[in-house]
């Protein structure tokens, strides 16, 4: 038989015209959100496992959301550093669980691929929930869930994403966020300019990459700031957090320096005074919380895209 | 030092009718009579009632293969291989003698695990296992393992393979002190502080990925400093699979400069990509890892031209769960042995006496064994053969090997050339391409 599932493990199982219908579909289930009863019967008699080898609760929290707002069916494996987390038994897991009879895995690993590897052993459908520092598709499209609505809302009609320019800011290199991000926003037209020390940007054909933040600032639409962990400063990547901040930083002077137009984001959670030092909420283009509320609308979409058939339709 | 396998045979011995030779003297169609461990004899050999007639028409009767590098597993691990189904392995590979890497629980480092692989070997029968001993004392780059004592027992090529000596002043005495006693070291090249957590090639498609990288300059330094020490010390060193373009340089230039530097590639550097770890399949993770495209034609290039001495599988087997877990956690490391001809064959624009030259007299060399294999195949040498189909198209299915393991990389790649028969000391130890024990 052939094999008709559907997988978002990566934004490369997507083509344009499928990205933009999830960007569609986003729409409306944002719609579903603003309700006062926000749960429509969509997904009725689905189930959705979460499989998290890593610890992420906010991430975790915004599936199940959007699991039962479409009234689907939630099972959660939270695997914190068990012998599990180093992968001995990752496909006996798999196996044992998907035969609970489940429709998708929502999955998180440490460990760049995993999703891959378990679409291989299960018949379910397959969402990459983050993966290592290779991708984290959802995160990517509620990224751009939120510029394009954001734009429109701002600037009074849907200006679209062709030639739109776009400053990654930060580790790159360690970043699923970015790697995402960069490649949907590829898809779409946008111009990416990857910028941070050479240390953290990984040789890629898909962005521009510099370490002259000052010098992009102004040809901005969009700032993305990535979060930077302490962990790079042992590995020699970069000085110190100080010296990271003084020259990658959002600062005052900086933030001063952007357009009236020009969009804030950050994946979350955020180190002020790592990599922002100025008060996001004092910035008229900050959407990090916006961000927020759209993970569950654009984790909807992927759900619905995903598990609807023919016989389940959005509908109150 | 006799390693003969008892055998029962007929007075007139086994007769390879129908043939072509293929050795380092050239090729001639003739054929081959067996008697006792030997070649008898070889010609135009008449019907004789007393011989075992064995029709190889069309085939080629070569000297046995000699593999410099085999991971055998035992002692240790040997949920992944043993003595006896590695070396059943070589044999179906047309192989009558291996090199078997020291990196087992415990260490080869002392006589008592060098005679314990040995024997083990022996008694499996299926081909000569010929430890190898670790350069350093529990191959932990610190303390050399005891040289001549091993060399007594007739070790003949020190490795820290698995890791490679990082310290460059414990390599420059390593050198001085086994040059003089006529023994090889054997490098692993990677400078390991380049390499940290790397799981495959750095480059555009590991960055895609989202996986650490194992740039090809960890390798090429430490082949620049072994160069260099070899220049100094006057002693010679074999660089285990080679897999850059700049590597297969520098052991050219080293050549060139009359230096006694030996250097081997792996069928796998010369038939895969790194665009394959794009299924994050751990198959196709190996140390070193899978190169580019142009890498694969550099090393190939080096094996057409001389540059590089031998083709040794670095056949690593693992258990499926080992390399059930996600790509950073699994071990890297490939089956090798049954498959090297065929990928070898199907990959390399070279004749076939000069492949053979790679995968039997040549490695015989470096492994200081060519008193017994990749032998002239004449009256008087040791019956170590392999009778080869070299132009037989097949397909790897891993349920079917001898290995213990079936993490072959080579489920989908057209392979060409296969062994027939091989025969160990006279005794067919695979007999249509099966193994007799």
């Amino acid at each position: 038989m052939m094999d008709t599932r559907r997988h978002l493990r990566g934004i490369g199982d997507l083509d344009r015209a499928a990205l933009e219908r999830l960007l569609d579909l986003t729409d409306h289930m944002a719609e579903v959100g603003r309700r006062a009863n926000p749960k429509v019967p969509a997904l009725r008699g689905r189930t959705m496992c979460n499989l998290f080898f890593e610890d992420s609760t906010r991430t975790r929290m915004s599936f199940d959301t959007a699991a039962k707002r479409l009234s689907a069916d939630t099972m959660t494996l939270a695997v914190g550093s068990s012998s599990v987390n180093k992968g001995e038994s990752l496909r006996d897991t798999v196996e044992t669980l998907g035969a609970m009879g489940v429709d998708a895995f929502v999955v998180r690993h440490r460990s760049s691929g995993v999703p891959w590897r378990i679409a291989e052993w299960t018949e379910a459908s397959v969402i990459n929930a983050g993966d290592g520092w290779h991708q984290h598709p959802t995160q990517a499209l509620l990224d751009l869930y939120t510029i394009r609505s954001e734009r429109a809302r701002r600037l009074g009609e849907d200006a679209g994403f062709e030639g739109l320019r776009v400053g990654v800011i930060g580790d790159i290199r360690h970043s699923r966020v970015a790697r995402s991000l960069t490649e949907a926003l590829g898809l779409l037209g946008a111009v990416v300019v990857h910028i941070g020390p050479r240390t953290l940007m990984p040789p890629t054909p898909l962005a521009r990459s510099t370490d002259d933040l000052d010098g992009e600032l102004e040809d901005l639409d969009v700032v993305y700031l990535l979060r930077m962990q302490n962990e790079r400063m042992d590995a020699a990547l970069i000085p110190s957090g100080e010296e990271y901040t003084r020259r990658f930083a959002l600062d005052p002077q900086r933030a001063g320096r952007l357009g009236e137009h020009v969009l804030v984001m950050h994946p979350g959670p955020m180190n002020r005074g790592v990599e922002i030092t100025v008060d996001p909420t004092t910035l008229p283009g900050a959407v990090v919380t916006t961000q927020v509320t759209n993970g569950i609308a654009a984790r909807m979409a992927v759900l619905f895209d995903l598990l609807g058939g023919v016989e389940t339709e959005v509908s109150a | 030092m006799s390693e003969r396998v008892e055998s029962v045979q007929p007075r007139g011995g086994t007769v390879l009718r129908g043939g072509t030779v293929i050795d380092v003297a050239g090729e001639r169609r003739v054929d081959v009579r067996l008697v006792d461990g030997r070649i008898a004899e070889t010609g135009d050999l008449p019907a004789d009632g007393d011989a075992e007639v064995i029709d190889v028409t069309g085939l080629v009767v070569a000297p046995g293969f000699v593999d410099l590098h085999t991971h055998l597993r035992e002692p240790g691990m040997t949920e992944a291989e043993t003595i006896e189904t590695g070396s059943r392995a070589a044999a179906l590979g047309g192989y009558t003698a291996v090199v078997a890497m020291p990196n087992t629980d415990p260490t080869q480092d002392c006589v008592s695990v060098v005679e314990f692989v040995r024997s083990q070997g022996r008694s499996a029968g299926l081909c000569d296992v010929h430890p190898s001993g670790s350069i350093t004392v529990g191959r932990a780059g610190e303390q050399l393992t005891p040289f001549a004592e091993l060399a007594s027992v007739g070790v003949h090529l020190f490795t820290d393979d698995g890791s490679g000596v990082q310290d460059d002043g414990l390599m420059r005495r390593a050198l001085e002190y086994a040059g003089e006693l006529g023994l090889v070291l054997a490098q692993h090249c990677e400078v390991s502080s380049m390499t940290t957590g790397a799981v495959m090639h750095e480059g555009e498609c590991c960055s895609h990925l989202g996986l650490p990288g194992w740039p090809a300059l960890a390798e090429e330094l430490m082949v620049h400093r072994d160069i260099e020490l070899v220049r100094l010390t006057g002693a010679p060193v074999h660089l285990l699979h080679l897999s850059t373009a700049r590597s297969v340089a520098l052991v050219r230039a080293a050549k060139a400069d009359g230096l006694p530097v030996t250097a081997e590639a792996t069928p796998h550097h010369i038939s895969l990509t790194d665009e394959r770890l794009g299924s994050f399949d751990p198959l196709f993770k190996v140390n070193p890892p899978l190169r580019t495209m142009a890498d694969v034609e550099a090393v190939r290039d080096g094996l057409v031209d001389g540059t590089i001495d031998a083709i040794a599988t670095d056949h690593a087997p693992h258990p499926p769960q080992a390399k059930e877990r996600p790509l950073d956690a699994a071990p890297p490391g490939m089956l090798g042995l049954e498959t090297a001809f065929g990928v070898a064959r199907a990959h390399l624009d070279l004749e076939l006496r000069e492949l053979i030259g790679l995968m039997s007299w040549r490695p015989a060399a470096i492994a200081g064994l060519a008193d017994r294999h990749g032998r002239p195949v004449e009256a008087g040498e040791p019956a170590n053969l392999a009778v080869l189909d070299p132009d037989g198209r097949w397909t790897v299915d891993p349920g079917r090997l001898a290995s213990r393991s079936t993490n072959t990389p080579f489920t989908d790649v057209p392979l060409v050339g296969r062994t027939r028969h091989t025969f160990l000391h006279g005794v067919a130890v695979v007999r249509d391409g099966v193994a007799t024990r």
